[in-house]
């Protein structure tokens, strides 16, 4: 009996390591299969365009994009000696420390607001949150509105206190602060409703035990909600800062980039040089450089998000 | 016929080496078989072995004399409940009983049929429309039983099913399962941490710890025999008393404290040995009235359980108590004389932690029933 | 918590002042919708007469019901291609176990570092040589993968038992099958999370539509309101106000109705 069953387990023992093997591989297929829709798209849409900039950044092109003259690094070394590209990037990092910390400082401010417990506070948060939903284009249109040198609001304020009128978006030196302005406006209900929910995800029995303990409102803002709240505004810092970088639609509706370069941010210079110029090399290095800033930006975020900030 | 077989089956993760070790079994058809040991020593893990969710890392698992070790679970022709019953929230009661018996698709008519008897059977009929979180937690585990009974796999495996219940409620699902177990013939393995479940619904127990087979073997045999001191520790309530134990020249003397008339003693290999580990169940510590006072002992803690009294002593080092039937008036600082019999006391050798030889009345206990 | 009625006051003031403030130019904008052209020119702050004058005169003026219609299509088809890239990703990541898993999920991660923006010239010279220049494929297709909706329905699959995957599989039902029947209804409430947000942002997307649309057939509504302004020039308030108030309109309902789950889901998303 006992010799039988182990003849018949000769037999029947299939070779598991194998079958594992081809599991293990059928496991892998359908993998990716789930995944395969979105890597090509990533592909297609993100890493080629990706190498495709980089390869695009040491040619001249022709005025379909496609490449002439192999060139080196020149697109780079005329770009970084170019007047117009240097006035770029420093509008664009002035453009970045206007906006960032205003949107961020703001944004907790009215979180905050809109944290407390009280009768119809639903409303505020849906005001606070509304600028989500009012795109670039439209509130873009609303804006030149009340920049509008001879009627719009702003000016009509100014005047109503004996100031002199103001050239918005017309004056050089006022130009880029409007812009800002308007961007942080746009900007304010993502920021908003990221920090709310940070904000609401905070346990509440933190500040039941300081309520007993008799601290004060701005002692437990300081000493509680700061600190718990450090990984959100984290990521909200680094969202806006990457939000920042990547401004567009208001600068083509606005002000075109002028006056005199003044709001000529990276992306709208990029954008005019590829699609006005037709000069893709030089557009392709300018996305280099884009590019680069934004990936150390990402990578700081993971690497110092990672450590989850609780300063104390 | 052996319905389940382990043969050399070990287990390592990538993390972890050797969460198991070499585990030898095998379970018969229509057994209840209860896999117990303390948390961390591996029991879910073997379940999951068996149940196909887990890579066999060596060794070779047998369903019905045939190897499984490459089949995936639903190959495997079983069913399982899951701790936390594993029901599937959006659905209702019907749907999450007949969702194997769908994704099987088995035809309409037998799904109604074989639906109505389960819930019969279960009673539960009344809650078919109703969603998980309607019902409460005895409820639910019978639903999650009851997906399991309609899938009429002839082997059922059960991962801690009664830990979320109240005591009472367990108490009573204890009988149930069982009862159900044997009505429909089914080849159970039960995984618990709790030795008093193990205890009452098992055929055989298999006793686990770090990953070892400890002993296996029908509930009575692991009181009254334990293999080792992790099994007579861990099996029975209260804890069996242990202490450390030196020949003198007349003397077994147990924790410094207690001494015993060396003659008692038969056995030539317990003297032979080093180091003895002594132990005696709490119901082997006597009330002196019945047969002469042997020890006079220090009351450091009495419980009233009402039907019984646990009355606990320092020995040495060690604590031990002693149960005694009916209410028994005694404080905390008494000095109380007991009985203590050479004859109840079970030894073990400390460094290996084997049994050398169990305490010989309790055989005849068992055979006078 | 009982707050004080002092703070209370405070608060009140605060909150009023500043939704009065955050919400100024999109308010003003909606009353001079409403304004003849020479309340707006005479600088009123209240419209004297209520007119309609402005939404006729932009809708017949102007082709933006068909811009309306472009976006609404363009924002539906890239929500349901972000949830169905998304979810499918994301379950892949959660419920299955295959070599490189890790490394894909690292790809993916590494997707976050690469602006739309900076990428966007390559981007219009592909769908410029596969003739999907004004076309809705050609303004949605890029949008599909998207790795921020990859990772909040990950979290959220997360918190799906693993129980519930292993009984399915004792049960023998394959990958797919519970992917949409359990997976999906699970975790609903991400999912129209994620939605509201693919639908948000695509509605109010500008840079791409402004470059693979070149004429009126698929044109979005925004760069049709671009239009709009650069056309009407300065005199016609008015009317470009009740342009982007239309333009507005569709995204405020749905952040009004869904602010509260966004809330919570882009939090979710955001932070582990
Ligand atoms: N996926 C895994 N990777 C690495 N180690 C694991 C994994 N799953 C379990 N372990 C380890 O295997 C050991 C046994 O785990 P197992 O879940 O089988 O214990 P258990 O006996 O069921 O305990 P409990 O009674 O707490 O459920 C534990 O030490 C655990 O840490
Ligand atoms: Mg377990």
């Amino acid at each position: 009996m006992n010799e039988v069953a182990i003849q018949s387990d000769g037999v029947a023992t299939p070779d598991f390591k194998k079958i594992k093997k081809k599991q293990q591989l059928i496991r892998f297929l359908k993998g990716i299969l789930f995944l395969m829709p979105s890597i090509i798209l990533f592909a297609v849409f993100l890493f080629y365009p990706l190498i495709r900039t980089i390869y695009l950044s040491f040619f001249l092109t022709d005025a379909s994009g496609s490449t002439t003259v192999f060139v080196g690094l020149d697109n780079f070394i005329n770009m970084f000696s170019s007047p117009v590209f240097r006035k770029s990037m420093q509008s664009t990092f002035l453009f970045v420390i206007f906006t960032v910390p205003g949107t961020v400082l703001i944004g907790l401010f009215l979180a905050i607001l809109a944290n407390e417990k009280l009768k119809g506070i639903g409303f505020f948060r849906t005001i606070y949150s509304s600028t989500m939903g009012i795109s670039v284009a439209a509130g873009s249109v609303f804006w030149l509105f009340l920049f509008n040198p001879t009627m719009g609001w702003l000016n009509e304020i100014l005047n109503f206190f004996g100031i002199e009128a103001i050239g918005w978006l017309t004056d050089p030196s006022w130009a880029l602060l409007s812009v800002s302005i308007t961007t942080i406006w746009m900007n304010l209900g993502f920021i908003f409703l990221i920090l709310l929910g940070g904000l609401q995800s905070i346990d509440s029995y933190l500040y039941e035990s300081a309520e007993i303990d008799g601290a004060s409102y701005f002692y437990k803002l300081r000493r509680i909600t700061i600190p718990m709240l450090s990984p959100t505004l984290f990521f909200v810092i680094t969202v806006s800062l990457i939000n920042a970088f990547q401004t567009f639609g208001q600068i083509d509706m606005l002000t075109s980039g002028g006056p005199q370069n003044e709001t000529n941010l990276i992306v709208y210079s990029i954008y005019q040089e590829a699609f006005m110029n037709y000069q893709y090399g030089t557009a392709s290095a300018q996305a280099v450089v884009l590019f680069v800033i934004i990936l150390v930006l990402t990578f700081i975020q993971f690497k110092l998000g990672e450590k989850k900030v609780h300063y104390q | 016929m052996n319905q389940v077989e382990l043969i050399n089956v070990s287990k390592s993760f990538d993390k972890q080496q050797d969460i198991l070790n070499d585990i030898n079994l095998s379970i018969k058809k229509g057994e209840f078989f209860v896999l117990v040991g303390p948390s961390g020593s591996g029991k879910s893990t073997l379940l999951r072995m068996i149940a196909g969710l887990e890579d066999i890392t060596d060794g070779i698992i047998k369903i019905n004399e045939r190897a499984v070790n490459h089949l995936p679970p639903k190959d495997r022709n079983l069913s399982m409940v899951f701790q936390n019953y594993a029901l599937y929230p959006h659905l209702t009661v019907e749907q999450n009983i007949l969702f194997g018996l769908r994704a099987k698709k088995v035809n309409k008519q037998e799904q109604q049929k074989r639906l109505n008897e389960t819930c019969q059977m279960m009673e539960i009929s009344n809650l078919l429309k109703r969603k998980p979180k309607e019902l409460s937690g005895g409820q639910r585990q019978r639903v999650a039983l009851a997906r399991s009974v309609v899938s009429e796999a002839p082997l059922c495996l059960m991962d801690e099913p009664l830990s979320n219940l109240d005591a009472k409620l367990r108490a009573h699902m204890r009988i149930e399962i069982k009862r159900l177990q044997k009505r429909l013939g089914l080849t159970m393995i039960y995984v618990t941490h709790d030795q008093v479940e193990a205890m009452t619904m098992g055929d055989r127990i298999m006793v686990l710890n770090n990953g070892r087979i400890q002993q296996v073997g029908d509930p009575i045999t692991l009181y009254n025999k334990p293999a080792n001191l992790f099994v007579a520790s861990f099996i029975g309530s209260p804890k069996m008393n242990m202490g450390k134990a030196v020949f003198s020249d007349q003397h077994l003397i147990i924790e410094d404290d207690l001494h015993l008339p060396k003659e008692s003693i038969k056995s030539a290999m317990i003297s032979e040995t080093k180091n003895i580990t002594v132990g005696i169940r709490a119901e082997h510590i006597l009330p002196a009235e019945d047969s002469g006072v042997t020890h006079e002992l220090t009351v450091v803690n009495v419980e009233q359980l009402g039907n019984e009294t646990l009355i606990s002593f320092e020995i040495g080092k060690e604590l031990w108590t002693a149960k005694w039937l009916g209410q028994w008036n005694v404080h905390t600082g008494d000095k109380l004389p007991v009985h203590i019999s050479a004859d109840n006391i079970s030894f073990f050798d400390s460094n290996s932690g084997r049994l050398l030889e169990a305490s010989s009345t309790e055989k005849e206990e068992v055979l006078a029933i | 918590m009982k707050i004080p009625l002092r703070r209370k006051v405070i608060f009140y003031i605060l909150l009023v002042v500043s939704a009065f403030l955050v919400f100024a130019p999109a308010l003003i904008a909606f009353m001079m919708s409403f304004m003849t052209n020479q309340d707006i020119m005479s600088g009123k702050l209240i419209p004297t007469t209520i007119t309609f004058d402005n939404y006729l005169a932009v809708f017949e003026r102007f082709p933006l019901l068909n811009y309306l219609l472009n976006s609404f299509i363009v924002s539906i088809v890239i929500m349901i291609g972000q949830l169905m890239l998304s979810s499918l990703a994301a379950y892949a990541f959660v419920f299955m176990e295959f070599k490189g898993r890790n490394f894909l999920f690292f790809v993916f991660i590494s997707t976050m570092m690469v602006p739309f923006e900076a990428s966007v010239i390559p981007n219009f010279q592909t769908i410029r040589d596969l003739n999907l220049i004004d076309s809705y494929a050609g303004l949605t297709l890029p949008y599909f993968a998207m790795a921020f909706g990859t990772f909040l329905l990950r979290q959220n699959f997360k918190q799906i038992p693993k129980e519930l995957k292993e009984a399915s599989e004792i049960a023998g039902m394959g990958h797919f099958k519970f992917y949409l029947s359990v997976v999906l209804p699970m975790a609903k409430t991400s999912l129209i999370t994620l939605g509201v947000y693919g639908f948000l942002t695509s509605w109010n997307m500008y840079l791409w539509p402004l470059l693979a649309t070149t004429n009126d057939s698929v044109r979005t509504v925004q760069i049709g309101l671009k239009q709009l302004q650069t056309q009407e020039q300065l005199n016609e308030w008015g009317v470009i106000m009740a342009g982007g108030i239309i333009v507005v309109i569709p995204t405020l309902i749905l952040l009004f109705l869904g602010q509260k789950r966004l809330q919570q889901g882009l939090a979710e998303g955001a932070i582990k």
